[in-house]
């Protein structure tokens, strides 16, 4: 029979806890702790890495304006990409939270369809769309709206529609089961003392949906500034982000030292980016949406 | 190493005469499993399995596709029946990706490997990663071109790690309904910096091969180049007028396929490959144009003998006439001393002579020598800087 005294109890939360702690220690902090420690190597002209606590990698990442505008780029991607997610997912979400359809769970099923399709080719399915001989294009033909197909692949545009078609459903998700928590009542109170259904929108479902829309923005920011694959598949020669340096440090230039610099600088970045959001709104929001 | 059952008795008899607490046998006991676990179980099966030092498997790393295929059929399912054993057939997306791979590996984990060139051969033996063939194991070594041999012993000191396998030429392909054979003769190389095909020029993102190009378009020769910046600035013209980097030979294809560019640099089989498929697409070796070899390296730590073997059957003339008729590649077998097929004559880059004299290569000195800054600097070039 378990002691009712507290201080028996000490140690229960922590082997409650061990299995969870574990698995973050194992996958994540000693992997991160390999990379800090690489990230004060050098490396020799063959390509072979000097052991030792060296700081030109770490300097050299700081006050480079290259990396530190390839930073910005990445930002500013990240954060255009979030900004139209938000303004695209809303109404969908909306939808799927007031509809009276009693099969609701097709629509979110509908929603994580997607996912059952590898990114890479969901990604590469833009260049079949939007290509000089794809689907918008020759329809623009068909309809003698221009003679020549348009150039519309391959820069920060594209990027940005990839990224959107890849982040959309995190955000809907999130808005969805913060709109599906909003106690109804509330919206019929407002519209009795006199709201319009857009004052009651603005003033009563707005508010209250805004952990889920920020729990969205972060999940699609923090993604989006990550991301390797959509830069190099939708985008120009000048539209890499921050991911693609890590790969071109580690992989082309087989830099390992300078490329856990430079993925450890994302990551403290984004580190902050979720130390922000939880100061202000807290994590468990995310939790629900998977939960 | 101490058995670790007689430690655990030993233990339990240090416990049971009252020498250890239960706390700290517990402790110990806790350690003996980790250790256990580390060095033994399944981390010394995975060990097993990485040396792959008894030759029941060979693994061998290719670029896929119908190279890898035409592997399977002729050279791995005949020498697994001939010795029993297997091949272990792997694939990569690049050889940067492979090195990356190796490098993060145990010795012996990667055994052979269809790598590019004579730079990447220098890589390796740079990175200590190359092994010393036994030249005697393999026959048919006899048969391969002499001039792709001697690149290599150069860099090994008379020995082999690597026997020669393919050859190819990276040069200009263009869309023959927007440019002419006349134009493209005229213009070579330049016509990747001509403003008249602004967003319908490609380029591979590679940095070797830019600065090869760049070196041609302000009339140096690549490998002795005197003025570097003259060379970047080409490479950014270039960039700037280009709609795209393609990455693999699977792009190359569909942006030429698709008319999305009219004109780029390519890699001579595919480039057949798309003429064996309709498409009007000209190929023009260049003053100065770039060629290459493959290779198939055998990483230090492997199975030699068995390696060797498979390396043999691989030379087999029927296996390397299939391969190179699969990939649209020329074999290293030399044509005064192998009877080829006709349509490995036909292939782009093949010469007949077996010389290569007419192929200019990439010198592995000097680029090697040069690696770490150029392919920083044209990281940076590359992204717009």
């Amino acid at each position: 029979m378990a002691s009712l005294d507290p201080a028996d109890n000490t140690w229960q939360p922590w082997r409650l806890l061990a299995p969870s702690l574990t698995a973050i220690l194992l996958l994540l902090a000693i992997p991160v702790a390999f990379i800090a420690v690489y990230s004060f190597w050098l490396r020799t002209a063959t390509g072979a890495d000097v052991a030792g606590f060296h700081l030109d990698n770490w300097i050299e990442v700081l006050t480079d304006p290259f990396y530190r505008d390839i930073l910005g780029y990445t930002v500013w991607v990240a954060f255009a990409t979030t900004v139209i997610c938000a303004l695209a997912g809303y109404i969908p979400a909306y939808f799927i939270a007031t509809t009276q359809f009693k099969h609701k769970a097709f629509l979110l099923l509908l929603l994580m369809l997607p996912f059952w399709i590898s990114y890479i080719i969901r990604t590469m399915s833009w260049i079949n769309i939007l290509g000089s001989s794809g689907i918008v294009n020759a329809a623009l033909i068909w309809l003698g709206i221009t003679d020549e197909p348009i150039q519309m692949l391959y820069n920060q545009g594209t990027v940005i529609v990839g990224l959107v078609h890849f982040l959309l459903p995190f955000m809907i998700l999130n808005i969805y089961v913060s709109l599906y928590g909003i106690d109804r009542n509330l919206v019929d109170a407002a519209r009795s003392l006199g709201c319009t259904g857009w004052q009651a929108f603005r003033e009563v479902t707005l508010p209250l949906s805004m952990p889920g829309l920020a729990a969205g923005s972060l999940l699609c920011f923090v993604l989006g500034a990550g991301t390797y694959i959509t830069p190099l598949v939708l985008g120009g020669p000048t539209d890499a982000m921050f991911a693609n340096l890590v790969f071109d440090a580690i992989i082309t230039q087989l830099n390992w030292p300078l490329g856990s610099a430079l993925s450890l600088v994302l990551l403290i970045l984004l580190g902050l980016v979720v130390a922000v959001y939880n100061r202000f709104a807290g994590m468990n929001q995310i939790a629900k949406s998977f939960g | 190493m101490m058995d670790e059952t007689k430690r655990y008795e030993r233990l339990l008899e240090r416990y049971g005469n009252g020498d250890l607490e239960r706390r700290t046998f517990l402790g110990l006991i806790g350690a003996a499993a980790v250790t256990a676990g580390v060095t033994g179980g399944p981390i010394a099966k995975l060990h097993k399995h990485a040396l792959a030092a008894t030759p029941d498997s060979v693994r061998f790393d290719g670029w896929g596709g119908v190279v890898s295929e035409a592997f399977r059929e002729y050279a791995f399912k005949p020498y697994t029946a001939k010795t029993g054993i297997e091949v272990v057939d792997g694939t990569f997306g690049g050889a940067d990706e492979y090195i990356s791979r190796v490098k993060a590996s145990q010795p012996g984990e990667y055994n052979i490997a269809h790598l590019s060139g004579v730079f990447d051969y220098v890589r390796y033996d740079g990175l200590g990663l190359s092994s010393e063939l036994n030249e005697a194991n393999i026959p048919n070594l006899a048969n391969v071109i002499v001039a792709l041999q001697d690149v290599f012993r150069n860099v090994t000191g008379g020995k082999l790690s690597a026997v020669p396998y393919d050859y190819g030429t990276t040069s200009l392909a263009y869309n023959r309904k927007y440019i002419s054979d006349d134009e493209m003769k005229a213009k070579g190389a330049s016509i990747l910096i001509d403003e008249k095909y602004k967003g319908k020029i490609g380029g591979w993102g590679e940095w070797k091969t830019r600065i090869w190009y760049g070196a041609l378009q302000t009339d140096q020769n690549p490998n002795d180049i005197k003025d570097m910046d003259a060379v970047w600035d080409a490479i950014r013209k270039h960039r700037d007028l280009a709609l795209k980097y393609w990455s693999s030979g699977a792009e190359l294809m569909s942006l030429l396929a698709e008319e999305e560019i009219y004109v780029t640099e390519g890699w001579s089989g595919r480039i057949k490959a798309l003429q064996d498929q309709g498409h009007d697409i000209g190929y023009y070796d260049p003053p100065g144009g770039l060629g290459w070899q493959e290779c198939l390296f055998v990483l230090k730590g492997s199975p030699m003998e068995a390696c060797e073997e498979l390396l043999n059957f691989m030379l087999e003339p029927a296996v390397a006439i299939a391969v190179a008729e699969g990939q649209n590649y020329p074999p290293a077998l030399d044509p005064t001393k192998v009877t080829l097929s006709e349509k490995v004559a036909a292939l782009p880059a093949f010469d007949p002579t077996g010389t290569l004299s007419g192929l200019n290569f990439f010198d592995p000195p000097y680029w090697n020598s040069n690696e770490a800054d150029w392919s920083k600097t044209f990281g940076r070039v590359q992204k717009g800087y």
